[in-house]
């Protein structure tokens, strides 16, 4: 299996895309952001078709676009009242421009499926690279910043108490979630990034008592999802997505279950 | 004698419609227990703004000791019964010494200090979202002394306990200003509480401010909201 390069790619890709998303989504979760992680996956999506019309890679289209619409979104999403229908409204626009920009470049619709459900076949070794660069810069800011994030994700109102700067805090982890969707789509896709983003640190949130304890446990379930889903893809020569999808919702469901016994 | 560890001369404080101080002055001597008390809307959370800073005075000068350290432990939290995180690892979040993620064994020791401090040693390693009212008050507590303050505001802290725990709470609270010198600003609505358990109140009100000792407090001087009779409801 790893005689083959598109193997070694995907292996080494989807080991720093689960470590990001292992790690990055226990504050998406402890934030309440699972909902914008999911609009910026759509975001990206259009962000990826419009880098197929101009003729540029997907990641960099993903990354242009998320990064630049983290922050509006993020602001969006503040008022309670008003997130549902605002971020329901952004993703249907941004789903239609995906189509749009698709649909005019007149690619083969291999090219659609492709951006949307992710492939372990189209990662090359310079896609590989730019995927490590990008998670080492995700993980070497969020190690500093590490503390301080910690504090307003976990206890925002005694992060305000203790003077913390939170709209820094805030704008800087909108922009960390766009570029961890951007890398996160590479191997499920669009659409099914938030999976790895959400059902990770759920598993960690139900079995973890401690932030260490909490983001070992999502690293682990993001990491088992995704080197399992690609050994069994391999075999059976079904779609990776899915049995990640598939492991990650029966992690879910145990954890969830786990969870429930101790009460 | 030791200089006030905070002194406010003549403040004046307002919104644009709504004049809350004139030349409102009092001092917190080093070690002293003081209840902040007043009506809904008389501007307790607004002097506790200008105290830490947030805030500036139309007028008037908020002077502190050099060496003054603040503590704030705020009135509201959300914390949901499906918090993830344990006693400890909630109080540890306010560790911020260093810039890297993990914690020294300096840091370790510090926190277990702390959590002795406030009787939650045997405690620690239960869910906060699991924990009950009177625990969940120490955790901010502790969270706060994390810091090393020698003042320490303390913004309704007890106002969702019953009886026994508001007690418990106030012992601690007493005991860690005896023991550490500890300078405490209670912000409260119950008058039996600051009779108990402080040495002097300050008493806001809508046409100016008193302060004095807890020993010469008359509940029939009380703004209306505030009597015992009010309370019992």
């Amino acid at each position: 299996m790893f005689a083959y390069d598109f193997m070694q790619n995907a292996f080494l890709a989807s080991t720093f895309i689960a470590l990001t998303t292992g790690i990055v989504g226990v504050f998406v979760t402890a934030r309440g952001m699972s909902f914008l992680a999911h609009t910026l996956s759509e975001i990206g999506f259009a962000g990826a078709a419009f880098a197929v019309f101009v003729g540029i890679r997907p990641l960099d289209g993903m990354l242009l676009t998320t990064i630049l619409s983290s922050v509006t979104v993020g602001k969006l999403s503040v008022r309670a009242s008003r997130r549902e229908a605002s971020i329901s409204a952004v993703s249907s626009l941004f789903t239609g421009l995906g189509i749009l920009f698709l649909a005019l470049s007149a690619k083969s619709s291999s090219y659609a499926t492709t951006i949307l459900f992710g492939s372990i076949i189209g990662i090359s070794r310079a896609d590989v690279w730019q995927l490590v660069a990008l998670a080492a810069l995700v993980l070497v800011t969020m190690s500093v910043a590490f503390r301080s994030l910690a504090f307003d994700s976990f206890d925002p109102v005694g992060a305000a108490a203790q003077g913390l700067r939170r709209n820094v805090i805030g704008i800087y982890f909108l922009l960390i979630l766009a570029v961890s969707v951007s890398i996160g789509a590479q191997i499920v896709g669009s659409l099914l990034v938030f999976i790895l983003l959400t059902l990770p640190p759920a598993v960690a949130k139900y079995l973890g008592r401690t932030l260490p304890q909490m983001l070992v446990i999502s690293v682990a379930a993001a990491l088992i999802g995704v080197w399992s889903g690609l050994v069994l893809g391999y075999y059976t020569n079904w779609p990776v997505t899915f049995f990640i999808a598939a492991i990650e919702c029966v992690f879910y469901f145990a954890a969830l279950l786990v969870h429930r016994r101790r009460d | 004698m030791a200089s006030p560890l905070l002194t406010v001369d003549h403040l004046t404080f307002g919104f644009h419609d709504r004049q809350l101080y004139s030349d409102l002055s009092f001092n917190l001597a080093r070690g002293s227990m003081t209840s902040l008390i007043g009506a809904n809307g008389v501007g307790k959370t607004t002097l506790i703004r200008l105290l830490m800073g947030q805030l500036t005075p139309q007028s008037g000068h908020i002077t502190h000791a050099p060496d003054m350290r603040l503590g704030y432990v705020p009135q509201f939290r959300n914390i949901d019964p499906e918090y993830p995180l344990s006693l400890r690892s909630f109080i540890q979040l306010n560790q911020r010494g260093h810039w890297f993620p993990w914690h020294t064994q300096a840091e370790k020791q510090q926190l277990d200090a702390v959590i002795r401090k406030t009787a939650l040693t045997a405690r620690q390693g239960q869910l906060l979202g699991k924990a009950s009212g009177g625990e969940k008050q120490k955790a901010y507590l502790a969270q706060a002394l994390l810091t090393e303050p020698n003042f320490l505001i303390l913004d309704e802290a007890t106002a969702s306990l019953d009886v026994n725990t508001k007690t418990e709470l106030m012992t601690l609270v007493r005991q860690l200003s005896q023991q550490f010198g500890l300078t405490v600003l209670f912000v409260t609505h119950d008058l039996e509480l600051a009779r108990e358990y402080t040495d002097q109140y300050l008493l806001l009100t809508a046409t100016g401010h008193e302060l004095r000792s807890t020993q010469l407090m008359e509940p029939a001087n009380m703004p209306a909201e505030l009597r015992p009779a009010e309370e019992v409801r």
